[in-house]
């Protein structure tokens, strides 16, 4: 079956996530270290989550338009931790036509880069896809699990399946130099629980 | 403060915080008592299958052919939660407890639908889920025990619904939860681990009903120098899934409890080379000790994601002029297996498919081994399409057996195929493990395909389908039960209809449009002479991956069943 290769990054990307995230007694230190449980604080700055780069500060010229997204973790630039203690910090990273965003989500972005929560609201499962939306022609993000979609041209609204509001947004900003956190996550990040 | 008295403190401070009293506390509550468990009266459903052989079957016969046309709800309860429902509603003598994905639990009057009091588990914000749901409560004495997706097993009282005691199973950041409804048997709760995707090594587990103290855990897969240690490679034991995500049934004249496991991990056959020993198997285990005492396995090498762990019916079942001691289990992987079950072994009877497939050219005779083509059996690096989907022909929701009939009641899918391309992937704890990417798989219908959900009603005795019912528009994905009403009750299609069929011949008796999709078991009981029947509507999970999977291959299927939780409850109009 042909594979369309930017899905294909998203998830490779994605699984090489994982193989930081299961790696060593470094990044168990890591872990641990004071703030790396904390939400991503204004600021701070965006890193690889894996891949050649893993680690390195994300630049906007490292984003290709169009996608696929990158997987990031946030970095307090002042203390250098990476903010991986809780897997709710993982963002989703993508670089759009920016004439393509609606106002909201262009007020949240830098240039044509926006960035989302990984973890899907509905049940807390990983956001692994970049894929055709299944009630259009544009790619969006899509939860495996239980096959959710969502448009990060329009804050992340959902567009298909059972996830019950929009991935939380996480405001940037580029000054000529790295992606910058600009402000806190635009709502609750995670799933939803009992209601 | 003393250490003990603070966490005293602490544990009733919790259990102010996640158990809400309504109208509650229960007066009166029957305490549960093993007596009552292996011969439970007729008007009850204290067991996921009523009783301990897992027949789904209900000896009230109030509610029956000549009267189920005026069968009308008499109360609704709305659990204000969506996802899957799939938990039998639990009948103890009037009270009816009711769990719903998110881990809650709600006692309710049985007759009226008055709310007692409500448990809402605090789940973890970082918990993944890949299965919010949960499949009822066990009971015991005067609590009641609910296994958790973030993998715990709490111990409640059954009056007020406050924690009595609250045990860590395993680890969920390692993808391990618990989605099954407890077994008790003589005081002692066992459950199964989830968690087959995601790498993880299965185990049965028991613990004492009053103390939450482990006391035995018994792996599915077995250790270096353990018998069947030698069906793996390497260290393939340690990741090869097996899980054991459904309750048990149970035989109390040899205290033997039959307990079905999952597949093996990841994916394609030839990532962990073997027979891959005791996945996709039904165990026979010792309650008291854990010890196994004799295995079948229905298929080597799991290549297909076909867990087998909807554990077999126990039924004297009269075939070739004799009394078969049976274990009935219509598989995942297309077999409906006959097996009868000895002190020392559970040895083969028959197999025959009871849906289309192409992955078995045969079964071996005596082994009951069956025959692979390899063509049909996924690979790294290679796109493999097989018959059926890696749903099955029957996934984990239960077939069930009549008593009046001796009729075996499947709920089936037929004409779905699927595949995916195998590829090598890194385990990371806590990860989905598959051996493919989740976005590759595929699910096909046959060409030509007519309908695809099937209710089928088998003859174990002799191997032939006496009748089937066929949904053209939908899969069938909710668990059977039958009555000696001659009803044979299901949910399952995307329509949200609930369902009863004459048992005899399959003629369409009733049906019921409800707010959902009906993935729960059906369940019959009797409050003051009056028999009700219940069953939880509520669509997700797995149901709705096949649907999402079929959209715009099915012509005018139908893809709106709005999700949230409802007890329906039932009683023909006087």
């Amino acid at each position: 079956m042909c594979q369309d290769p930017t899905r294909r990054a998203l998830i490779l990307t994605a699984l090489a996530t994982g193989a930081c995230l299961a790696s060593p007694q470094s990044s168990i230190a890591e872990e641990d270290s004071p703030g790396s449980n904390e939400r991503p604080q204004k600021a701070d700055v965006l890193v690889f989550a894996e891949g050649d780069h893993a680690g390195e500060v994300i630049k906007p010229q490292d984003l290709k338009t169009g996608g696929p997204p990158v997987r990031a973790w946030p970095k307090d630039p002042k203390t250098s931790v990476v903010r991986k203690g809780s897997r709710l910090n993982e963002v989703l990273v993508v670089r759009l036509d920016p004439a393509e965003l609606d106002e909201e989500t262009r007020s949240r972005a830098a240039g044509g880069i926006v960035a989302y929560s990984a973890i899907c609201v509905h049940t807390g499962c990983p956001i692994t896809a970049w894929v055709k939306a299944a009630g259009g022609d544009k790619d969006v993000f899509k939860c495996v699990c239980h096959n959710s979609e969502f448009d990060p041209r329009q804050s992340a609204q959902v567009v298909f399946g059972p996830a019950p509001r929009r991935l939380p947004a996480l405001p940037l900003a580029a000054d000529d130099g790295p992606l910058t956190v600009a402000a806190t996550f635009v709502g609750k990040v995670g799933a939803q629980q009992a209601r | 403060m003393a250490l003990k008295q603070w966490l005293l403190s602490g544990l009733l401070a919790s259990t102010c915080l996640v158990s809400i009293a309504a109208a509650g506390p229960i007066e009166n509550y029957s305490p549960v008592t093993a007596e009552r468990l292996k011969n439970p009266e007729p008007g009850n459903w204290m067991h996921y299958r009523r009783t301990y052989d897992g027949q789904g079957y209900s000896p009230l016969d109030q509610i029956n052919t000549s009267n189920v046309k005026n069968l009308v709800p008499v109360w609704t309860f709305s659990t204000g939660v969506v996802e899957g429902h799939e938990a039998p509603p639990i009948i103890n003598n009037g009270v009816m407890f009711v769990a719903t994905p998110m881990g809650q639990v709600i006692a309710l009057n049985a007759k009226t639908g008055d709310e007692y009091w409500r448990y809402k588990r605090q789940l973890p914000d970082d918990l993944f889920q890949l299965h919010p749901t949960n499949r009822g409560v066990g009971l015991w004495e005067d609590k009641l025990y609910l296994a958790t997706t973030d993998d715990h097993l709490v111990a409640l009282d059954a009056k007020t619904g406050k924690v009595v005691w609250d045990t860590k199973v395993q680890d969920y950041k390692k993808g391990q939860y618990l989605t099954l409804m407890p077994l008790v048997v003589d005081g002692k709760v066992i459950v199964g681990g989830s968690g087959g995707e995601l790498g993880v090594r299965g185990y049965v587990v028991a613990f004492d009903a009053n103390t939450g103290k482990e006391l035995w855990r018994t792996f599915t897969i077995p250790g270096t120098g353990e018998p069947g240690n030698e069906t793996w490679k390497g260290d393939d034991w340690k990741t090869g899934g097996g899980s054991a995500w459904m309750t048990g049934n149970y035989d109390p004249d040899t205290k033997t409890v039959y307990w079905g496991t999952g597949n093996a991990a990841p994916w394609p056959g030839d990532t962990h080379p073997g027979d891959n020993l005791y996945t996709s198997s039904v165990l026979a285990l010792d309650p008291d000790s854990g010890k196994m005492k004799t295995y079948f396995q229905y298929h080597q090498n799991d290549s297909w994601d076909w867990d087998e762990v909807d554990a077999p019916m126990l039924v004297d079942l009269q075939r070739d002029g004799r009394t078969i001691k049976s274990l009935i289990h219509p598989g995942r992987n297309a077999i409906f297996w006959i097996l009868e079950r000895k002190p020392d072994s559970i040895k083969y009877v028959a197999g025959w498919p009871f849906v289309h497939t192409d992955v078995w050219k045969g079964i071996e005779p005596e082994s009951g081994k069956p025959i692979v083509d390899p063509a049909r059996k996924p690979v790294i690096g290679k796109r493999v399409e097989f018959c059926p989907s890696l749903w099955g022909g029957k996934d984990w929701p239960s077939a069930a057996y009549s008593q009046k009939t001796g009729l075996v009641y499947v709920p089936a899918n037929e004409n779905f195929c699927g595949g995916f391309t195998g590829e090598k992937v890194p385990l990371v704890a806590g990860q989905l493990w598959l051996g493919t990417k989740p976005e590759d798989i595929g699910l096909t219908p046959r060409p030509g395909a007519t309908h695809f959900g099937e209710l089928q009603a088998w003859d174990p005795a002799t191997g032939k389908k006496a009748w089937s019912h066929n949904f053209p528009k939908s899969h069938l994905f909710g668990s059977v039960t039958a009555t000696a009403g001659d009803l044979i009750l299901v949910g399952g299609t995307n329509d949200r209809m609930f369902r009863a069929f004459h048992a005899k011949t399959g003629e369409l008796l009733w049906e019921q449009k409800t707010n959902s999709g009906i993935m729960g078991m059906p369940i019959a009981y009797e409050v003051d002479g009056t028999q009700y029947i219940a069953v939880q509507s509520g669509w997700g999970v797995d149901a709705q991956r096949i649907q999402d999977a079929l959209v715009g291959k099915v012509p005018g299927l139908e893809n709106n069943v709005p999700q949230g939780g409802v007890v329906w409850v039932f009683a023909v109009r006087k």
